[in-house]
């Protein structure tokens, strides 16, 4: 018995190398060659054409010294409130009352068509709404004729042509984007919860409020982990939006990493500096899902 | 176990993972008969129900304006502004859009690099998790947080040598490069779900294939495929909808009119400030139809989210 199994080992194991080998050559041919190039052409002045020259730690040092480079991550720190720390908490609440009010008072069709409103923003194409938006923002566009119509035309605004306005403004928009992801995650997380905690509390006098901070809060803990991890990271990632509704304008107040790389590569043809700010952001994004994870694994051990 | 997996690639688009297998619909919840009817009564609820009406209408107010003002004319925009109800049922500003971008050309396009790439990425996710979850290979534990980490990554930081290896290699502006590129993005979140996923397929179910005289192949194909077909389904219809979202390297890589994608058209042509608002409405409409339509035939399946528990 042991010599067959012996005999039969290396065969098994290389068969099932064979499985993994078309992922792995598709892998490193488009992600990891492409990463590890990016980090190498950071470390070069190049335009695209002729051959990149090593230029050392330069593009970095340069970039430390760019006021755009860090305007452009405070942007991202703006993001990251309109993407995750405003959503997630909206979305709570909005989940927990669909949940544990609305759905126990009528219908489940009702609060199916409630959910599938809030989630349809996520389905559609960012930038094809970010071009409605910008429409609807324009001086000329709908808000402003609401503000008229309602009396308050005083309140009209170049919304994103302002510069004290832009940030909000997106920042506003992306909410709108964000919002239906916490609603259908936490949704199906509640879905998991035993319903006679609920009953019970409720039969105990516990009102909505106290059975969402008994309950609700943390019984989805590890869905909010999920949520407030992934939506940092697009977060920090945020690029078709921007590209629709102000290409980083007016004045770079609404510039963000990403979107700054795009024009470093594309429209400045300063290759080597594009990859900097690419490898900044690649680096960032895994320190701050590392971090997540820490966090997560430490407060999980701390539960059990 | 539950996994709880919510892939990165695109900003905005995200998704839906439901850590349980299945989550009954929130309505479905009923309490004791008892305890239900004593709820149930008030006059509280609808005020609730209205408050949270009036929020779902602002989300879909955006929609709503664009409808009304898709099928103005654009001097009926011009005199009576963004509110007002068409005075006529005018669609030139669908037809220009549809003729100006060639619109069946762009539909055409997004189909088939979506659809290559949620049939080919879905395909390579099921091998690469064969091999890893259960052929569990060497270093599989590396190999599965490399591709956690993978899809992670901003595009940004492969665009570029994307870009440049891709017109060395003459595939720059052509849907191939797209396909090939958004399949391992795709995949890289797929291996890492169904890794998961068939890590905990029942060991006995294969142990018996195998007492059967059943080769690697046929496991995979009559076994491990039929149980995990509606993840995989799951996945088909995520990565088709992700892929047809996707933006940043459509926008790179795609360059000429016969191989731009719904979304890229629309974009580059706002950029050329061409267009008057009832036609960028139009545009908008028409770009949006074929995701509505989409997610009003696999709403439950997105809302839901993809069912990762295997212990069924």
């Amino acid at each position: 018995m042991s010599t067959i199994t012996v005999t039969r080992r290396p065969h098994r194991e290389r068969s099932y190398w064979t499985y993994f080998l078309p992922g792995a050559v598709l892998f490193t041919a488009v992600i990891a060659i492409p990463l590890v190039y990016n980090i190498y052409l950071s470390l070069t002045r190049w335009s695209g054409v002729g051959k990149p020259r090593f230029v050392g730690l330069h593009q970095y040092t340069r970039l430390f010294s760019d006021e755009l480079f860090w305007t452009s991550f405070r942007n991202s720190l703006a993001m990251i409130v309109a993407m995750v720390v405003v959503p997630t908490i909206i979305g709570l609440v909005l989940a927990a009352v669909l949940f544990d009010y609305l759905g126990r008072r009528f219908r489940g069709s009702v609060v199916s068509v409630l959910r599938a409103t809030f989630y349809l923003p996520q389905i559609l194409p960012v930038v094809v709404a970010g071009i409605v938006w910008g429409w609807i923002l324009r001086p000329d566009g709908a808000v402003n004729a609401i503000l008229e119509a309602i009396g308050l035309g005083s309140l009209a605004q170049d919304w994103l042509g302002d510069p004290s306005f832009a940030l909000p403004t997106v920042m506003l928009v992306m909410v709108w984007v964000q919002i239906g992801y916490p609603v259908v995650i936490f949704m199906a997380a509640l879905g998991r919860v035993d319903p006679e905690l609920y009953e019970a509390a409720e039969l105990d006098g516990a009102g909505w409020w106290a059975r969402l901070r008994a309950i609700t809060i943390p019984q989805i803990r590890p869905e909010t982990y999920v949520v407030a991890l992934t939506c940092t990271i697009a977060a920090l990632k945020v690029f078709g939006p921007i590209f629709a509704l102000t290409r980083g304008g007016p004045e770079n107040t609404t510039n963000v990493p990403s979107y700054f790389a795009y024009t470093t590569f594309f429209k400045k043809l300063d290759v080597g500096y594009g990859a900097a700010i690419a490898t900044v952001l690649t680096l960032i994004i895994v320190l701050v899902a590392a971090g997540f994870m820490v966090f997560q694994a430490r407060a999980e051990r701390k539960d059990a | 176990m539950s996994v709880i997996v919510t892939p990165t690639t695109t900003p905005g688009a995200s998704n839906a993972a439901d850590p349980a297998g299945g989550s009954p619909t929130p309505g479905a919840v009923s309490a004791a008969p008892a305890v239900r009817s004593r709820f149930t009564r008030g006059p509280g609820r609808w005020v609730v129900l209205v408050l949270v009406t009036v929020t779902a209408l602002a989300v879909i107010a955006p929609f709503l304006l664009m409808l009304l003002n898709a099928f103005k004319s654009p001097s009926d925009y011009s005199t009576n502004g963004p509110l007002s109800l068409p005075t006529e049922f005018y669609t030139e500003g669908l037809t220009t859009y549809w003729n100006q971008v060639d619109y069946p050309q762009k539909l055409l396009n997004s189909i088939v690099i979506s659809g290559t790439v949620a049939v080919a990425a879905t395909v390579i996710s099921l091998l690469n998790a064969f091999a890893l979850g259960i052929g569990r290979v060497k270093g599989r534990v590396w190999i599965v947080g490399l591709f956690l980490l993978a899809n992670m990554l901003p595009q940004e930081a492969l665009v570029y040598p994307l870009y440049f290896f891709a017109k060395q290699v003459g595939l720059y502006n052509t849907q191939l490069s797209v396909i090939i590129i958004f399949t391992v993005i795709q995949s890289a979140f797929g291996t890492y779900l169904l890794s998961s996923v068939l890590t905990t397929f029942p060991r006995s179910v294969l142990e018996a294939a195998r007492l059967d005289g059943a080769s690697r192949w046929q496991v995979l194909w009559r076994v491990i495929f039929p149980i995990t077909r509606p993840t995989l389904s799951v996945l088909v219809i995520f990565f088709f909808i992700w892929t047809w979202n996707e933006f940043f390297i459509p926008l790179v890589m795609l360059i000429s009119n016969s191989t731009q994608t719904v979304p890229v058209a629309l974009a580059t042509l706002q950029g050329d400030r061409l267009m008057d608002a009832p036609t960028t409405n139009a545009g908008a409409l028409i770009s949006l139809i074929p995701c509505v339509i989409f997610f009003l035939i696999f709403q439950r399946t997105l809302t839901r989210g993809v069912m990762a528990g295997a212990e069924k």
